[in-house]
């Protein structure tokens, strides 16, 4: 990408949100605007893929909703995004989670992270 | 009328303070040398003369360089525009500050050159059906009469060279006006590959629906300048 680009983003990129991988389940609040009121929404699932560099960086979300899987994609410098909480670290061997989306239940779920290195 | 001639930078996407991410291209404009004056008396008509991207004097043939008053720079880049705001005279340079309060601006480029193109691509033709029996997939068809006329009309659409002409985009919004860094922020795609030449004017159409303004978040325009709204 090109330096000047990368600067002008940089005025705009957050640096305090907790560094996380695909495979972790994260818990993402999200403010969200209902005419003049904002709250705060929860939503937490398995990250099962990041892309984009700089500033256009985002995450894929999925989680299993009343038995249907949703999944979000979230800008990750996204003034929106009021924090981020890294609930479990997973142990994964892929960039990309895309195979848990023909996965149901206990089949669907991703070993936990023990002691390793990230 | 404004305008300035910029270089593509590249695209990007920049957070407005509602939060919604927008798309932008960065445009890079040095400074710009007004190269000549026209006027009424002398041409018939106002223009100026604008230049950008200086050029090494060995570089220049001497017809070429005829075209610069004594002791200025040579430049790769001439665009006359017509009807200049606020008259500057020959040897004065323009930056990004021209555009600052703006809210539209039109950006001009040579688009990217495609090739040799069919129909279907060139001048958005259906084409036919990809199966079922089908023998006629992307193929232009018919393109005319029998007996009467028996030639093709003038100006038929046909396969052909695309891409590689000149291209306007009207009313694209300008973010901001990065002085600091001689950048301008334009929303949406502007003809051309990254480095190519622009000419950004101000909105010739000026907009005739009504556009709520955009303001970005914190901190893009580098500080100083402020953004436009």
């Amino acid at each position: 990408m090109n330096n000047l680009i990368r600067e002008l983003e940089q005025a705009q990129k957050r640096d305090d949100l907790p560094p996380f991988a695909v495979g972790d389940t994260i818990r993402v609040h999200y403010r969200i605007v209902e005419g003049k009121n904002e709250r705060i929404q929860a939503y937490e699932g398995i990250c099962i893929g990041i892309r984009g560099r700089g500033l256009t960086r985002t995450c894929m979300v999925r989680k299993i909703s009343y038995g249907v899987g949703v999944e979000r994609v979230f800008p990750m410098h996204s003034p929106k995004i009021a924090r981020i909480e890294v609930i479990r670290r997973g142990r994964v061997r892929r960039a990309k989670l895309y195979y848990l989306r023909d996965r149901v239940g206990k089949a669907a779920k991703v070993k936990e992270l023990v002691g390793g290195k990230r | 009328m404004k305008a300035l001639i910029g270089r593509k930078v590249g695209m990007t996407q920049l957070f407005a303070d509602d939060g919604s991410l927008l798309p932008a291209t960065v445009i890079r404009v040095d400074p710009n040398v007004v190269v000549g004056v026209r006027t009424p008396e002398r041409d018939g008509y106002t223009a100026v003369v604008l230049g950008a991207d200086p050029l090494r004097p060995k570089r220049v043939t001497k017809p070429y360089a005829g075209q610069f008053a004594d002791g200025m720079a040579p430049v790769r880049h001439l665009v006359e525009v017509r009807d200049f705001e606020g008259a500057p005279s020959v040897g004065d340079t323009l930056g990004v500050e021209l555009f600052a309060g703006a809210m539209l601006v039109d950006v001009q480029g040579t688009s990217k050159g495609k090739g040799f193109q069919g129909v279907m691509k060139r001048h958005g033709f259906h084409g036919g059906r990809k199966s079922h029996g089908s023998k006629f997939h992307r193929a232009p068809g018919s393109i005319g009469q029998s007996a009467s006329p028996s030639r093709v009309v003038k100006g038929k659409k046909m396969a052909g060279r695309m891409g590689g002409t000149s291209a306007t985009m009207h009313n694209l919004r300008l973010y901001g006006v990065d002085a600091e860094r001689h950048l301008l922020l334009v929303g949406g795609p502007c003809p051309g590959p990254r480095g190519g030449t622009l000419l950004v004017t101000d909105a010739k159409k000026g907009g005739t629906r009504n556009r709520a303004a955009v303001s970005l978040a914190a901190g893009v325009a580098g500080g100083s300048s402020g953004e436009a709204s």
